[in-house]
C-alpha cells in the first residue's frame, strides 16, 4: 500500500510541487475528506515541540593560542565545561551551573545562569568569556588562558543533545501537603495544579510512534536551524500505556539524540531557563517533517489530541521514590481545556511547553519544505519501536561482587 | 507614621488562622487591604498598608507563624519579547492576571487582576516576568 517513496516525494519538493501541511491541519483534512483521499494528496506532515530539554549540550573547537594550551579545565561565562578530549575541544551541558552558584541551599534556589543561558548568549552572537587552566605540558606549555570569543571566533560549535523530544510525557501534580519546586514546574500543595509538557496532536514523536520514518540522519528543524537525529536518545524506551483495566492510553518513552551546527541557530528557539528549587536548563524547538509513505503512516501522524494521553503522577513522593504509580490518564484534548479531575477533585491544568511556538515550528518547517531549501532524508536505519528497544534498567545500590 | 504597602503570603498550614485580627488586636497596627487572594486551605496572597508603633514586632510575629513578607513592588511587567506563550505561571498565578487564552494557547496578561505577589517571577522559566520597584 505504498502511496509514495521518499524519492519521489524530494522530487515534487524540488519541482514546487509538494503539498506539506502541519499536523494539526493534516487533522482537519483527514476530517474532512477521510484518510484515503487525504494519504493521496500529502506528501509531508511537519510537528514542532519547543521545551526545557535538559539533555542538551555543545561542543566547542576553540581553536588554538600561542603558545599553546592544552586545556584541563574549561569555564564559559563561569560555567564549568568539561574538557577531557583534545586539547582545544570542550563540551558544555546545559544544566550545569557556576561553582559559586548558591544551588538549593537558600532553598528554593534560583538557578538564573547556567550552560543552557550560555549557549543562548552565543547563538544571539554574544561574547562570551573562555577561562582554562592546564599543567602545562612540552608541546602545550600555556598554564591559563582568559579570554573572550563568540561564535564567529571558533572553529567548531556544535549542538550535540543526548535526549531530547521525549515522545510524550507525565502530567506532574502534588498530593503533598506544601508546595514542591520541579522540573515540571512549581506544583502547589494537595492537587492545586496540574503540569505537562508536549504539544500533543503536534509533538513530533507522538505523529510517528512506531519510528516507521524517524531514524539515523532524519532531517529535522533544531534551534531554529536544521539539524540530524544522531541516534536513539538515552532512555529510549517506547511503549504503549495501559491502564487498569488494560485499555491502552497510546504511546510513550520515545526519545531522541540530536546534532546540528549551532553556528546557524537562533536565540528564539534555544533559551536558557531556570526552574525554581530544580536547577538551570535549555528550552529546545525541535520540529520533525513526516514522509507519508502511506495511509497508515498519515493516521498515525493524524492522532488528535482526543486520542493522545498524558498519565498523571505524583511528584510529592511516588516519582522522586521511583514507584510506577500513577493517578491514571488524561488526554491532551482534556488537559487543554484547563481543567481536568483528579481523585475526584477539579485540578487547573497548565502547560509547560509552548504550543504557540511548537506551531510556529511546525508552520516554519513546512515553508522551508515548500520553497524547495530542505529536502527529507531517508534515516540509514529508523529506531527501535516498543517491543524492539531496550528494556529499562533501574540503577541498584549494591557492592562488587 | 508612615504606613508600609506589604504583601503577605500565606501558605496551606497558616491561611485559615485569624492572622490579621492579632494584627490589629495584640499589635495595635492598623492596616488597610489593597488586593487579596486568598481561598480556604490553599495558599493566599494579601496586598495591604500597615502602621504603628510595634509595625517590628507585628513582621516577627508574622514570620513567626510562617507567613512571608516582602516590601510591595511597584509593578510586575512582562517582557513580551522574552515570553514564549508557555503557560507554566498560569496556573500558579493565583488571580488569572497571567491565563491562556484558547485555542490559540497565548498566554495574555491582565495587570489590572495582578496583586503584586510576584509568584510568577519564581515560575517563569524565561524569566519574562520582572519585578519593577
Ligand atoms: S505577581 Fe504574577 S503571579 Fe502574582 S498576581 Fe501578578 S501576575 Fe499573578
Ligand atoms: S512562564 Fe514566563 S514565558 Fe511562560 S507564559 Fe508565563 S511569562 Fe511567558
Amino acid at each position: 500500500m505504498t502511496v509514495r517513496s521518499y524519492g519521489e516525494i524530494n522530487a515534487r519538493i524540488r519541482s514546487g510541487e509538494v503539498v506539506v501541511m502541519t499536523a494539526e491541519e493534516a487533522i482537519d483534512l483527514v476530517a474532512a475528506k477521510g484518510l484515503a483521499k487525504a494519504a493521496a494528496e500529502v506528501d509531508v506532515v511537519t510537528t514542532g515541540t519547543f521545551g526545557p530539554m535538559c539533555s542538551s549540550g555543545a561542543y566547542f573547537n576553540f581553536g588554538h593560542s600561542r603558545p599553546r594550551i592544552k586545556m584541563q579545565k574549561v569555564w564559559l561565562n563561569e560555567v564549568p565545561a568539561y574538557a577531557g578530549l583534545a586539547a582545544v575541544d570542550a563540551y558544555l551541558g546545559a544544566t550545569e551551573v557556576p561553582e559559586d552558584d548558591p544551588l538549593n541551599s537558600n532553598f528554593p534556589g534560583q538557578f538564573k545562569y547556567g550552560g543552557g543561558h550560555v549557549i543562548e548568549d552565543l547563538v544571539a552572537g554574544r561574547k562570551v568569556r573562555l577561562q582554562a587552566e592546564s599543567y602545562g605540558t612540552d608541546c602545550y606549555p600555556r598554564r591559563e588562558i582568559d579570554t573572550w570569543f563568540s561564535l564567529d571566533d571558533i572553529n567548531e560549535a556544535v549542538l550535540f543533545n543526548p535526549r531530547n523530544a521525549y515522545q510524550n510525557y507525565n502530567c506532574a501534580v502534588n498530593l503533598g501537603d506544601r508546595t514542591i519546586y520541579t522540573y515540571m514546574g512549581i506544583l502547589k500543595a494537595r492537587l492545586g495544579n496540574a503540569h505537562y509538557s508536549t504539544s500533543g496532536q503536534l509533538s513530533p514523536l507522538l505523529k510517528d510512534p512506531a519510528f516507521r520514518t524517524i531514524g539515523l540522519g532524519t532531517r529535522i528543524f533544531l534551534g531554529g536551524g536544521i539539524g540530524y537525529v544522531a541516534w536513539q536518545g538515552t532512555q529510549h524506551f517506547p511503549a504503549v500505556h495501559s491502564g487498569a483495566n488494560g485499555r491502552e492510553f497510546g504511546p510513550a518513552g520515545g526519545t531522541l539524540a540530536v546534532i546540528g551546527d549551532l553556528k546557524q541557530m537562533s536565540p528564539r528557539w534555544l533559551m536558557g531557563s531556570s526552574f525554581t528549587g530544580y536547577g538551570a536548563t535549555l528550552t529546545v524547538g525541535l520540529g520533525i517533517p513526516i514522509p507519508v509513505l502511506d495511509s497508515d503512516v498519515l493516521r498515525c501522524a493524524t492522532a488528535t489530541d482526543a486520542e493522545l494521553f498524558a498519565q498523571i503522577v505524583d511528584y510529592s513522593d511516588a516519582y522522586p521514590d521511583r514507584r510506577a504509580e500513577n493517578l491514571g490518564f488524561v488526554s491532551y484534548a482534556e488537559l487543554k481545556t484547563g481543567r481536568i479531575t483528579v481523585r475526584d477533585r477539579e485540578v487547573p491544568t497548565a502547560p509547560v511547553s509552548s504550543l504557540p511556538r511548537a506551531r510556529e515550528i511546525a508552520a516554519t518547517l513546512k515553508e522551508w519544505i515548500q520553497k524547495g531549501d530542505f529536502t527529507l532524508t531517508e534515516p540509514a536505519f529508523t529506531l527501535p519501536p516498543a517491543g524492539r528497544a531496550a528494556a529499562a534498567r533501574s540503577l541498584e545500590i549494591r557492592g562488587r561482587e | 507614621m508612615t504606613s508600609r504597602r506589604i504583601v503577605l503570603r500565606f501558605n496551606a498550614a497558616n491561611v485559615d488562622e485569624p492572622i490579621i485580627y492579632r494584627l490589629a488586636k495584640d499589635y495595635d497596627l492598623v492596616f488597610n487591604i489593597l488586593k487579596a487572594n486568598v481561598s480556604p486551605q490553599l495558599e493566599g496572597s494579601l496586598v495591604m498598608e500597615l502602621k504603628g508603633e510595634r509595625y517590628q514586632e507585628g513582621l516577627a510575629y508574622l514570620e513567626a507563624r510562617g507567613v512571608s513578607v516582602q516590601p510591595l513592588s511597584q509593578e510586575v511587567v512582562r517582557s513580551g519579547e522574552r515570553c514564549t506563550s508557555c503557560g507554566a505561571c498560569t496556573a500558579v498565578c493565583p488571580t488569572g492576571a497571567l491565563s491562556l487564552s484558547r485555542p490559540a494557547m497565548q498566554v495574555e496578561f491582565d495587570k489590572d487582576e495582578c496583586v503584586l505577589c510576584q509568584l510568577c517571577v519564581a515560575a517563569c522559566p524565561v524569566r519574562a516576568m520582572e519585578v519593577h520597584f
